[in-house]
């Protein structure tokens, strides 16, 4: 028995070394989920680095009565299993095996048990989530490297954590910029609909909400591709492993049914990142506020009749869908003229800001404008870009 | 129609003996026709006699379990299964129903029921090699269902099923000795009495075992006393009688070398005789490497031990037995020397350690006590 406990403990190495040192990064205990198997498999591979195989089993075997068709799950137990029968060599025994299989069940171990020991510091939100507008109850922040979509509530304008969920993102990984390059978009998006079920074959699971691939910004970068969905997995599986869609974020079923009860088509933000930035509540605070700012002194500008300072806001690439900036300009020159007064008023806002070096914005709102001789109301999106050190609007379109 | 009851005289006497306190009937047909059917491929014969049997005692667990291994036999798969689950019912400390029933399941592909019974199996007899061997066969095979459903193979269709080792027989190498093993048998022997066609550690070989031919009348008391003794046995093998201390044998060896490479090569030579003589089937000679104060199995009287030892040696078809790996404890005119025993016969395989006790005496190293384990 000493011979297939020195073997089995390999299996911890294996799958331990990838995930050694990585809480040493975030040392703060966040919340946990109590939403998937993470804290049962990290205790399963606690017990197998303890050598405590006979426990390790046993907490398999829990874990796959509670997920049946965890595949994961499976292959540890058959691991455990030959390990009483023989010596084993590591992770995924399986003699016929496919290696590719076994691999991308180990990453999705990886990706599970990484994700459940680097859980969101307490008191940390994701820096996207800037502001929420009122009636957005959820955000989703979704982390392609980690494997996980974090879900958020909103609590007067603060994110506050709800749970977290293990996905699989695409096969060639994220930042997509062609159809079918098998990749995941990464940027603000939001829910836009819900495929009808009937459409929908087993395949995607219990349910699929388009998101808004390509976004403005998206087509203005020249990125294309369509059919980004969060959807759910085939009934005879919990999960696939970490990158296997074409593209698509794809959840447990139960993870999708609990994600999609909080859904509000049009209107959940899905945020997307390869590596989510996590921001203290001082910092968050400090980039609201100085952004609430910015478009404040933007409103107050347009208002003051001075076009000249409301064009320092534009960027110089900015452009609008039917405008270059030296039209727009040139337009808003021309209806400055007329305007004996102007009255802005913003609701509504939402700032999220986009995930990636680039310091982006895409901040959201309904837009009241008086003047003395033009009612409009209109739902604005705006997409704020840093430029030498200051913000300024890239792009607005029709939210 | 070859029944052969007895094949001596004295085999005749010692099952005369016990016949008359295990009484019922003259007509009731003994398990060792039931077995020689069985052993002629006559399964449904061997069938009638064991119901004849049951008819007169229906607890009788050996007949039962017998009954088992004839309904494996012929195939009748979960009527063996109901006889081995009442059985181990019965006598839930009985390993070998658990195994038998186990190898059913596995053969009904029923993987998880093989590994609950085999491991109740163990439980009650923790050395219990041949359970051991066929929970690893199952445990692998439960592996390999697992890993089917973690990377979605089919591999069921296309591994060969796993065959797992059946015990033949209940409490020993013949269906007898459970019965008479009363109080006074020593630990070891019943546990050693499971012949196990697998190589059994802590286990045991048919032959020095024990007695009587016939279980007496109390069929049910005799495996409850059984039991207990038997689970002493695994757990505890060095507590087992060892005349020899290690601590004494050691320094003797430093100062007396030469001395003692003779005596061990005696003793090989002896255990090598021994061994020849039983597979040569050379039931005199066979004996003589037996002191005469041998303390049999049991206790039982001497002759009734060599008449069961002569009507094992002489059973029909060849056997062979070896003795390998030998480790000698020598004080003065005691040794005690542990080996690996393989046995190999017409209808039993098995390989377990065995442990003789020796005395020098006369000039040669005559056997006092054998013993199954270590």
């Amino acid at each position: 028995m000493l011979k297939v406990f020195r073997h089995a403990a390999q299996i911890a190495l294996v799958v331990g070394a990838c995930c050694a040192g990585l809480s040493a990064a975030q040392p703060m205990k966040g919340p946990i989920s109590d939403s998937g198997p993470e804290a049962s498999l990290a205790k399963v591979f606690d017990d197998i680095e303890h050598r405590k195989l006979d426990s390790a089993l046993e907490r398999t075997e829990s874990l796959l009565r509670v997920y049946p068709n965890f595949r994961l799950a499976h292959l540890i137990r058959g691991d455990l299993l030959l390990a009483r029968s023989r010596p084993i060599a590591g992770f995924g025994n399986a003699p016929s095996a496919p290696p590719e299989k076994v691999s991308e069940l180990r990453e999705e171990a990886i990706a599970r048990l990484k994700a459940y020991r680097n859980r969101p510091p307490n008191n940390y939100v994701p820096r996207y989530l800037l502001q929420m507008r009122p009636d957005q109850k959820y955000a989703i922040v979704v982390d392609t490297q980690k494997s996980r979509l974090y879900l958020y509530a909103n609590e007067g304008g603060r994110p506050r954590f709800v749970a977290d969920y293990y996905i699989t993102h695409g096969k060639e990984g994220a930042q997509k910029a062609r159809e079918g390059d098998k990749r995941t978009p990464l940027g603000v998006y939001h829910v836009v609909s819900e495929v009808p079920k009937k459409r929908l074959t087993d395949f995607y699971g219990s349910a699929a909400f388009p998101i808004n691939y390509p976004n403005e910004y998206d087509r203005l970068q020249g990125r294309a591709g369509h059919g980004i969905w969060l959807h759910g997995v085939p009934s005879d599986t919990l999960s696939r492993p970490p990158k296997a869609s074409d593209g698509c974020v794809v959840l447990a079923n139960a993870d999708l049914q609990a994600v999609a009860s909080r859904l509000q088509l049009g209107l959940t933000p899905v945020i997307i990142s390869n590596d989510v930035e996590w921001l203290s509540l001082d910092d968050w605070q400090q980039e609201r506020t100085a952004l609430q700012k910015q478009i404040e002194t933007w409103r107050r500008d347009w208002e003051s009749g001075d076009t000249e300072r409301y064009l320092q806001h534009y960027a110089e690439k900015f452009a609008s869908d039917d405008a270059t900036r030296t039209q727009w300009s040139a337009r808003k020159r021309a209806i400055a003229k007329d305007k004996t007064w102007v009255q802005v008023r913003l609701k509504n806002i939402s700032m999220f800001r986009s995930p990636g070096k680039e310091d982006m914005v895409v901040v959201t709102f309904d837009q009241d404008y008086r003047s003395n001789n033009l009612k409009q109301q209109a739902s604005k999106r705006q997409y704020w870009l840093k430029e030498n050190g200051n913000w300024k609007i890239v792009y607005v379109g029709q939210a | 129609m070859t029944f052969r009851p007895f094949r001596t005289t004295l085999n005749a006497l010692a099952a005369a003996m016990l016949l008359a306190c295990a009484m019922p009937a003259a007509a009731e047909p003994t398990l060792t026709e039931v077995q020689a059917h069985m052993k002629q491929g006559q399964l449904p014969a061997a069938l009638e006699k064991v119901d004849q049997i049951l008819a007169v005692r229906p607890k009788d667990a050996q007949a039962r379990f017998t009954k088992g291994v004839i309904l494996t036999e012929m195939n009748r798969l979960n009527d063996a299964a109901v006889v081995y689950q009442k059985l181990s019912e019965d006598y839930p400390e009985l390993p070998e129903p658990y195994n038998n029933l186990a190898v059913i399941y596995a053969s009904q592909r029923q993987y998880e029921k093989a590994k609950a019974a085999l491991e109740l199996a163990i439980r009650t007899h923790p050395a219990y090699a041949t359970a051991h061997e066929n929970l690893g066969d199952v445990y692998a095979k439960l592996a390999s269902q697992a890993y089917d459903k973690a990377l979605q193979l089919d591999s069921a269709n296309t591994q060969a099923q796993t065959k797992l080792a059946m015990i033949r027989d209940l409490m020993g190498g013949n269906t007898r000795n459970a019965r008479t093993a009363p109080s006074a048998t020593k630990p070891v022997q019943i546990a050693a009495a499971t012949p196990a066609p697998a190589p059994a550690p802590a286990k045991a070989v048919p032959p020095p075992v024990t007695k009587a031919p016939e279980p007496p009348a109390k069929p049910a008391e005799a495996p409850t006393k059984a039991a207990p003794v038997a689970k002493a046995e695994p757990t505890k093998p060095a507590a087992t009688p060892a005349p020899v201390a290690v601590a004494k044998a050691e320094p003797a060896a430093a100062k007396k070398p030469a001395a003692n490479d003779k005596a061990e090569a005696d003793i090989k030579k002896m255990v090598n005789g021994w061994a020849s003589a039983w597979s040569r089937k050379d039931v005199k000679a066979y004996l003589s490497h037996y002191a005469r104060d041998f303390k049999t199995p049991g206790g039982v009287p001497r002759k009734a031990w060599e008449s069961e030892r002569e009507s094992r040696l002489t059973k029909p078809g060849p056997i062979s037995v070896s003795a390998d790996n030998l480790v000698i404890r020598l004080s003065d005119d005691e040794a005690t020397v542990r080996f690996r025993q393989s046995y190999d016969s017409a209808n039993l395989k098995s390989a377990a350690t065995k442990t003789l006790v020796l005395v020098h005496r006369d000039g040669r190293w005559q056997i006092q006590q054998e013993r199954v384990g270590g």
